[in-house]
């Protein structure tokens, strides 16, 4: 009789072992970004931020697991979208997260839709991707946020006359539409608008009809990875000794890359979201423990991964672990919080980014050269939607 | 007729003839290839692209192991095929997939006549770096014309309509899949018809010695701008089909990249018996996968020492392992059997 007691017992505890084992599902999340090819320090950052926030946080959020699955575009879409779908189809992950530039997160727009899977934008910034899909998120930028704010400065600073060079796709088209519509209203003048080949750009010819314009400035924007060449290029051009300015939205003097651009890129002007220099007792900490794990400072993508990483664990938390689309999707609206970069929350009408964006001067510190934040724009929303 | 001339011709008849049967292992190739649609569901994805890039390195196969151009431009082809596609469905002008398949590779076989006459310019050296040009310039052209291309970001928001307007591309890949082994099978059957015909053996002659060829009568240059135009459908097809599946075409298709490694491709496989794309595509994209999922950061340098590997130790002694598979498939050949049979009694009769 006993016997029979004790294995009565054991059977039952073996049961609710199993369905605890079962309450401990995992939810998966897809990210895909570019690890090699001309996007590959894109990749690197948001991946060695996804990988802080969880050396951080613990791989557990409300009784769920998390587990990442990576993979590498090679920075071509078609990749993007293929290795999307498998990890839709085979590994039911779901959130899609990463895609380092605009056609890569549009791309995969419909299919979120189709298989009703977040996606979570942590790097892109054309104004329009949010609008894809219903289950879209952005934990990125948006260009006109920093192109709009840079053209205030611009006209106070009576930089009037500029010359406009952007890289020749969508981003590239949002940021001097932006700018120069709010320039222009104020009064300046884009003297003339550069448009820069994307891949394997040579800035030489570009600067030198943008120097022949004698402008003021330049309003720049390439895309993060590029700055370095063009300011070298800048600087061999001796534009910054004929007395033209650099101005423009913070990917040119990306963090990754400042410290070996040398002195020609003292005194740039830029607005960006994120700077690595920022004062806050939460990004101290953050730069601290991201240097240390991996050799490099954390730029503007690394808060991307950082804090769709958050959002991903607070998304959670708020659904009590239930980790289909419509549900979290929900759960992110309206979601604020800290972030290294300063506080941030979602949209909830666009579910896009809202965050603050400071203008920054390229200065030397402790003999490196940081983006110094000297003037904070709060709470600004996406300028592409509002207009609309 | 002289009985020694008789028996060459006999002997001529006979080796043309085998070159045509149907070896059993190809047989059991293609009933592999069509079995994959039941045996592997989940990984319907990745062999749809290898069922395009197969056929693409096809198109290749058949310019630079029957005709011997080399060229290192092969995806201006596949990327006018890619937008042509995209764009008409994109601006509905032919809804139906498989008319506007052809009509891509319809496209990109003008294009490929076009330019052929460039090609046929010069040596080696020469025809690399020309059709290498072609495809920059055509890149470079569909970055300019970004109100038609998209430029950069891509042709977005394509949506493709069901294939023979009852199948439509599922999100797990399967009727795509479908589609395209069927095309790439279909267009392979024409290929072989191709290469064993009188038409494909004088490619092959001009390859050996094209001064040779023209002494005796081929004419070289027109069959030079045939097979090149030819082979430019294909890669079209191959395009097209890449830009149905995704319904996305992007400037990436031109790259550069892409007609490197579709020499890789063919260079892993084999020239010049039509399996090589097939094989290569297979082994190089499976390779890919498994490199970039076992370490996305670093599978660049794997696949690199792989191919260093692979060169050196000789495509010869890999597939020396397959020589017991040969024997065995020779051994089933029943026809092969009925043939020596028949040649010794012809022989007796003599």
């Amino acid at each position: 009789m006993n016997y029979l007691k004790i294995a009565a017992a054991g059977l039952l505890a073996g049961a609710v072992g199993l369905g605890a084992a079962q309450a401990q599902e995992t939810v998966k999340v897809g990210l895909v970004v570019s690890m090699t090819g001309q996007q590959a320090s894109t990749g690197k950052q948001i991946k060695a931020a996804v990988d802080l926030y969880m050396k951080e946080h613990g791989d557990t959020v409300a009784g769920k697991k998390i587990e990442i699955i990576l993979r590498d575009s090679a920075s071509v879409p078609d990749n993007s979208k293929r290795l999307s779908q498998e990890l839709i189809v085979n590994d039911k992950v779901s959130i899609l997260a990463g895609f380092e530039v605009t056609p890569a997160a549009m791309v995969v727009a419909p299919l979120a839709t189709e298989a009703k899977v977040v996606e979570l934008v942590m790097a892109a910034g054309t104004s329009v991707i949010t609008e894809k899909s219903p289950y879209i998120a952005r934990t990125s930028f948006t260009l006109p946020q920093s192109s709009v704010i840079i053209a205030d400065y611009a006209l106070k600073n009576n930089l009037k006359n500029i010359v406009t060079m952007v890289s020749d796709y969508a981003p590239g088209a949002d940021a001097e539409k932006s700018f120069t519509a709010q320039l222009t209203a104020g009064g300046g003048k884009v003297i003339e608008s550069i448009k820069i080949p994307l891949a394997n750009p040579d800035f030489a010819p570009f600067l030198q009809r943008a120097a022949d314009a004698k402008p003021e400035a330049i309003f720049i924007f390439v895309p993060s990875g590029q700055g370095a060449t063009f300011m070298k290029q800048f600087a061999e051009r001796g534009l910054d000794k004929a007395g033209i300015k650099i101005i423009g939205p913070g990917d040119v003097t990306d963090d990754d890359l400042l410290p070996q651009m040398g002195d020609a890129v003292l005194g740039v002007v830029t607005a960006h979201m994120y700077s690595a220099d920022h004062q806050s007792a939460m990004n101290k900490k953050y730069v601290e423990a991201f240097t240390k794990a991996n050799n490099f400072r954390p730029n503007f993508m690394s808060v991307g991964g950082y804090d769709g990483m958050h959002l991903i664990y607070e998304a959670l938390k708020k659904t009590g672990g239930k980790a289909d689309g419509d549900s979290l999707i929900a759960a992110m609206k309206g979601m604020k919080w800290e972030s290294p970069r300063g506080p941030i929350s979602i949209d909830p009408e666009t579910r896009d980014i809202v965050q603050n964006i400071y203008i920054r001067k390229v200065e030397k510190k402790n003999g490196q050269l940081y983006n110094v934040e000297f003037q904070t724009f709060n709470d600004v929303k996406d300028p592409g939607k509002i207009k609309k | 007729m002289s009985s020694a001339t008789s028996s060459i011709l006999r002997r001529a008849s006979d080796s043309l003839s085998a070159r045509v049967r149907w070896h059993p292992l190809e047989i059991i190739f293609w009933i592999v290839a069509f079995a994959m649609i039941w045996l592997m569901p989940t990984r319907h994805l990745i062999m749809t692209e290898i069922a395009w890039l197969g056929l693409f390195a096809l198109s290749l196969d058949l310019i630079v192991g029957y005709a011997g151009i080399i060229s290192l431009g092969h995806a201006a082809f596949f990327g006018v095929g890619a937008y042509v596609a995209a764009l008409l469905a994109k601006h509905e002008l032919i809804n139906e997939p498989v008319l506007a398949l052809l009509v891509a590779g319809l496209a990109a076989m003008a294009v490929g006549f076009v330019t052929s006459f460039l090609v046929l310019r010069g040596t080696d050296l020469t025809r690399l770096m020309v059709s290498l040009g072609v495809a920059l310039m055509l890149r470079e052209l569909a970055n300019q014309f970004g109100w038609l291309t998209g430029g950069a970001d891509g042709l977005q928001g394509v949506v493709m309509q069901p294939i023979l307007g009852l199948f439509r591309f599922d999100m797990f890949g399967h009727n795509g899949f479908v589609y395209c082994l069927v095309v790439l099978f279909v267009l392979f059957l024409v290929a072989r018809r191709l290469a064993n015909s009188p038409f494909g053996l004088s490619l092959v002659a001009i390859k050996n010695n094209p001064l040779r060829a023209a002494a005796i009568g081929i004419p070289v240059d027109q069959r030079l701008i045939v097979i090149y135009s030819i082979a430019a459908f294909y890669a079209g097809i191959a395009g097209a089909l890449l830009a149905q599946t995704t319904s996305f075409a992007s400037l990436d298709v031109f790259s550069f990249d892409r007609s490197a490694d579709l020499l890789l491709v063919l260079i892993i496989g084999g020239t010049g018996y039509l399996y090589g794309g097939l094989i290569g595509a297979i082994l190089f994209k499976l390779m890919q996968d498994y490199l970039s999922v076992l370490t996305p950061q670093y599978w660049p340098f794997w696949i690199g020492a792989l191919l260093v590997a692979m060169v050196l130790i000789g495509r010869d002694r890999i597939t020396a392992w397959n020589a017991p598979l040969r024997h065995l498939a020779a051994k089933l050949d029943w026809r092969a059997t009925r043939r020596a049979a028949a040649a010794a009694a012809a022989a007796e009769d003599r």
